[in-house]
């Protein structure tokens, strides 16, 4: 493809993408003024929230980004392989568990020791959470929509637990976790900034994955498994089920290891509710980026903004951020209608 | 287990499973034309909140009446999505699901407040089948009911009718089982699959409204917490029969039941495990009713 | 009843489907509709049946009381079966998991279900003389059944007018004559019928009419009996091919071998004896097979694509092995790939781990040249190709690893006769270069012209005939009718 092409075909992408995002925001508006509410103040909160200052843009917006980015190409690698990991949700809880389980202990040890354990513990845990979807969906042809989609509760059970018992603070009277210790948190990058490590973690994963899904024999494999099974396997005598369960187990790994970050990165800590619910917003940063590496890392931007602009509506204007999933759905249907075809 | 108990926990279980039969057997009629709906979830919900709304200011009929037509429009922005835009059939549910919990989320905390709906909604009474609730322990758990259960009852045999004894319910499976040979012999499939989808959306606002007025008594955001999904595992298990979802309904009203058992017993096991018991039976009954078992061939298709 | 379909338009995009073209009907009659792949035959036969709507021209219905109808055209089947037109498509449009009784229903838009339709079913099904077991399953059936219910169906709302795309393509020659015996009783007992086909004898044998359409265009309409098989050929194509002539190679190295191999279908054995044969380099082998014989499974046990199906024996096969599948664009290619990408597919196995684009741009480059694929490069999209284009690709992705066995299923289908001769010439080419060469085909003049050797499928059973057994003794084996079952 001639370069010309590419870049017509990313601004275009681009320009899709932006038309999606402002019909759901226009969308959400206009529901908020049917509804009663103050929407000028909520739009006016919701800038100041994402772009207000240089400290809103990276310690809130890009803080909010980068779980968004890893669920987004957690939710790219299944996706391509023509698989849907509806349960990321459950993944990054489980992830969140792991890191935790792992991160309160070794006070003391050098963080280029712990954090390692801490971030594999996250992936671990994720792709763990994920192998029962992907053996029903190998063995017994199950989809792994429900089975992902039914685990997340289980997960969200299992936190619930953890908090309340083994993992819960020493003084068993908050249902959350003790503090990791500090050779188990990411390093913030400046001072003063809540922006840590994950973020360019996120960004180098992102690069890989581009790198591996256009430029490997298993990228190829994978990307053939998803566009055309059967081809895929009566040409190219690729084994399908294989592929997409280990693209599953990989998407899984990402997802945990989202969550693995948050703790280790923002919340240094385990408790009920840890995400806003990233797991389902990082399907419209998939759809949206359609799947691109390189477009995962705009949209999950953009709904990060989105996200910490939600944070100051809520508390400047009262708007809950729960309004914010519609904004999300609009932009799955939108991107799903304009892309018409699966993305490639 | 002694009579009160085995009452109690049979009553508790049909209460439990009154909204999933309800929401399975909508779910079955669209699945059965093709369509597989999880906005199914997303329109319990939004039948929640507006039986909520509607009993609040009408009364409990005009609560079940503002559910079930919450419960129509919903399934019909998903119908219009997946069957006349043609997306994907899971994802655009998922949106839809989505879109309703953002929805019911900021109208819930207009119409209650930060407080929530609290108790304030009228529910509804059991009311007793003469004679038939006489009958020893059958009697006091299938007769002595809300009305709602009753009309779950109902639904049990007219979808049979309407899937299997009507024109209408063969060009449904017609849509499903060959929706291009459907066309082929003139079925309108795309109109068919919304009128489907649109009955499922009817049968999803029902659960909804019987969530709220016969079983919680009240409105919470994100309420239905994966009935509908555990809807759609219970359409597999069923077979997509009306009476086979029927039982497997029970299964799941009995699933959940069981805590009440159990905390009756006064056990020190987490409550969290009853919690996930329901989820689990789900995936452990996926595994059992496998898809080479049946369900409709053109599933998820678009056309 | 007469149906009259004049100067009748439709293009799709920038084809031009229907260039004006007029048909006419009468009761009583059968009118064939000859003409190649792409000639527009089923696109004129859908916008009688309200499935397609022309872009101009009308449609006439006159039921002999003076009372002729004429209108624009159908907005939908149903439509145009409340005229009286019915119609059996080239592709079986019952549906497997409803019976027999619920399929007639569905399409004959009646009300009643359940027993009462099974009534009606059964005396519609006594009254055409197609008998059909009316409480079965559509899938239970076999092929020639289904093509009975097909029928069936068609007339289940009472058509005065029968439109039948390609009907006998799915059957056994014996099965055809029985066919065409059915229409020619029909048609005196009244029924107007138009009948696709590309079969030349099949048009002497029973039509009164023919119409011959080449690239949407009507080039001749007459009465048969003053047309004769060379003038009805010449319309259709547009000037003579030249015939393909037979290569006799000689025979190579066995490439092939099978000793008692036993194979089964959907779990269940598909023959009494087991298969023993050996193919050798340079030979072309035509599998005669009517659908669902067995002969699926062997080529793809052959191809390596699915020895799943082996459940005793040996099958020994020299590497490598190309395979392509009947379905183009389900199991050939992915259409939404490019030339390169899908190149990149055949040869994945070979590939190195990292990827060197530009030489798998060249070597697509290479075969489009090499193949005559014409719409594009190796950047192109696949769904942006015609179907000939697409299985010339194919051919040259398959040929471009020089394998010492090819197996093709069905490698003409869909295609004209221009580009299923260079299809067949490149087949003769991989022989002729010393590869084993096995191919099915659902058209058994196609087996017959093509193949040095002609094995025959029925119920799971293998045969071998000579070449140059006549088509009749073929189409017999096909159906194991001179056999005791």
């Amino acid at each position: 493809m001639t370069a010309g092409v590419a870049v017509e075909r990313v601004s275009r992408d681009i320009a899709h993408a932006m038309a999606a995002f402002a019909l759901g925001l226009a969308l959400l508006m206009a529901f908020l003024l049917l509804a009663g509410f103050d929407v000028g103040g909520a739009l006016a909160a919701l800038w100041r929230g994402a772009f207000g200052s240089w400290y809103a843009f990276t310690s809130a917006t890009l803080v909010r980004a980068t779980p968004l980015l890893l669920l987004g190409l957690a939710f790219t690698i299944g996706g391509r392989a023509g698989a849907l990991n509806i349960g990321m949700e459950g993944q990054f809880a489980a992830g969140a568990i792991a890191a935790v389980a792992i991160g309160v202990h070794g006070a003391g040890t050098p963080a280029a020791i712990e954090l390692p354990l801490v971030l594999a513990g996250g992936l671990v845990a994720g792709a763990a959470w994920i192998a029962i979807p992907v053996i029903l969906r190998a063995r017994f042809e199950i989809t792994e929509v429900i089975s992902t989609l039914l685990l997340n509760f289980v997960a969200s059970a299992m936190v619930s637990y953890a908090v309340t018992g083994p993992l819960q603070e020493a003084s068993r009277i908050y249902p959350q976790s003790a503090p990791l210790v500090s050779g188990a948190r990411l390093p913030h990058l400046g001072t003063g900034s809540r922006l840590h490590l994950g973020f360019p973690i996120a960004l180098a994963i992102a690069a890989a994955l581009a790198l591996v899904l256009n430029h490997t024999r298993w990228g190829f494999r994978l990307r053939a498994v998803g566009a055309g099974g059967r081809a895929a396997h009566i040409v190219g005598g690729i084994n399908t089920t294989r592929v997409i369960a280990v693209a599953l187990l990989w998407s899984g790994a990402l997802a945990g290891l989202g969550g693995a970050v948050e703790v280790s990165g923002v919340s240094f800590a385990l408790y009920q509710n840890l995400s806003p619910g990233y797991g389902f917003t990082a399907i419209a940063v998939a759809l949206l980026g359609r799947m691109r590496p390189a477009l995962v890392v705009v949209a999950a931007i953009m709904f990060g903004a989105l996200e910490a602009g939600a944070g100051a509506m809520q508390r400047d204007a009262a708007i809950p951020a729960v309004g914010i999933e519609v904004v999300e759905a609009v932009v799955i249907v939108a991107a799903l209608i304009l892309a018409w075809r699966r993305p490639r | 287990m002694n009579a009160a108990l085995a009452v109690a926990f049979g009553t508790a279980s049909i209460r439990v499973a009154t909204p999933l039969v309800l929401a399975a057997i909508g779910e079955a009629i669209a699945e059965r034309s093709g369509v597989i709906n999880l906005g199914i979830e997303g329109g319990m919900l939004a039948g929640a909140f507006a039986a909520a709304v509607g009993a609040t200011h009408g009364g409990l009929m005009a609560g079940v009446v503002a559910g079930t037509l919450a419960g129509i429009v919903v399934a019909f922005v998903f119908g219009a999505i997946a069957v006349w835009g043609r997306t994907d059939q899971i994802i655009s549910g998922m949106a839809v699901t989505l879109a309703a919990t953002g929805l019911t989320g900021l109208l819930a905390r207009r119409v209650w407040g930060v407080a929530g709906a609290g108790l304030s909604i009228p529910t509804m009474k059991a009311i007793a089948v003469p004679a038939l609730a006489t009958i020893p322990i059958v009697g006091p758990i299938f007769f002595n009911q809300p009305a709602i259960t009753y009309l779950a009852y109902l639904m049990i045999p007219l979808a049979g009718w309407l899937l299997f004894r009507s024109r209408f319910g063969l060009e449904v499976r017609a849509s499903g089982e060959g929706p291009a040979a459907a066309a082929a012999c003139g079925v309108a499939v795309a109109r068919v699959r919304i009128t489907a989808v649109v009955i499922g959306g009817l049968c999803a606002g029902l659960a909804g409204a019987s969530l709220v007025l016969a079983e919680v008594g009240t409105f919470s955001e994100q309420m239905t917490a994966g009935r509908g999904f555990i809807a759609i595992a219970i359409v597999a298990l069923g077979r997509w029969n009306p009476v086979g979802i029927a039982v497997a309904s029970l299964v799941f009203g009995a699933a959940t039941a069981t805590q009440y058992l159990f905390q009756a017993a006064g056990t020190s096991v987490p409550y969290q495990l009853f919690l996930v018991l329901p989820y689990l039976l789900a995936l452990a009954v996926m595994a059992i009713a496998t898809r080479r078992h049946g369900g409709p061939a053109g599933l998820g298709q678009t056309h | 009843m007469n149906l009259s379909l004049g100067n009748i338009s439709r293009r799709f995009a920038e084809t031009v489907a229907l260039e004006r073209v007029s048909l006419a009907v009468r009761g009583s009659e059968i009118h064939a509709l000859l003409g190649e792949n792409g000639a527009g035959k089923t696109t004129l036969v859908r916008i009688a049946y309200g499935a397609l709507r022309a872009d101009s021209g009308t449609i006439a219905i006159d039921r002999g009381d003076d009372a002729t109808v004429a209108i624009k055209g159908f907005s939908s089947p149903r439509e145009a079966r409340a005229a009286g037109i019915g119609m059996v498509h080239q592709h079986f449009t019952s549906i497997g998991a409803l019976s027999v009784a619920e399929n007639i229903a569905l399409t004959g838009g009646w009300a009643d279900t359940g027993r009462a339709a099974e009534r009606r079913a059964a005396a519609l099904i006594a009254r055409i003389g197609l008998p059909l077991p009316e409480r079965s399953r559509a899938d239970a059936l076999s092929v020639q059944l289904r093509q009975r219910l097909e029928i069936v169906k068609a007339l289940a709302a009472d058509a005065q007018v029968l439109l039948l795309d390609e009907p006998t393509a799915v059957l056994a020659p014996r099965e055809v004559d029985e066919f065409l015996g059915f229409l020619r009783r029909l048609a005196a007992a009244g029924t107007a019928i138009v009948l696709i086909t590309h079969k030349l004898d099949e048009v002497f044998q029973v039509a009164d009419h023919v119409t011959v359409l080449r690239r949407g265009s009507l080039i001749l309409a007459d009465e048969t009996r003053r047309q004769t098989p060379r003038s009805l050929a010449a319309a259709m194509i547009g000037g003579d091919l030249p015939p393909v002539t037979r290569t006799l190679s000689l025979a190579g190295p066995v490439l092939v071998s099978a000793k008692r191999l036993r194979l089964t279908r959907q779990g269940m054995a598909t023959g009494a004896s087991a298969l023993s044969f050996d193919i050798r380099g340079g030979e072309i082998v035509g599998v005669a097979a009517i659908e669902g014989n067995g002969q699926r499974e062997l080529l793809r046990a052959i191809g390596g694509v699915d020895r799943s199906t082996v459940v005793d024996g040996t099958l020994e096969v020299s590497q490598p092995t190309a395979f392509i599948p009947e379905d183009r664009t389900a199991e050939g290619l992915i259409p939404e790939f490019t030339l390169a990408e899908n190149l990149l597919l055949g040869t994945i196995r070979d590939a190195p781990r990292w990827i060197n684009w530009d030489a798998v741009r060249d070597r697509a480059d290479t075969v489009v040249a090499a193949f005559d694929v014409r719409g594009g490069g190796s950047d192109v999209r696949v769904s942006t190709l015609s179907g000939g284009n697409q299985q010339r690709f194919m051919m040259g992705r398959a040929l471009a690893r020089h394998p010492r066995v090819l197996v093709a299923e069905d490698p003409t289908r869909g295609l004209d006769v221009g580009a299923a001769q260079a299809i067949h010439r490149r087949l003769q080419d991989a022989a002729a270069a010393g590869a084993a060469v096995i191919v099915h085909s659902s058209d058994v003049d196609e087996v017959l012209t093509l193949a040095q050797r002609i094995f025959v499928m029925a119920r799971g059973e293998l045969r071998e005939l000579p070449a140059g057994t006549p088509r009749g003794v073929v189409g017999d084996a096909m159906l194991a009718l001179d056999r005791s079952t």
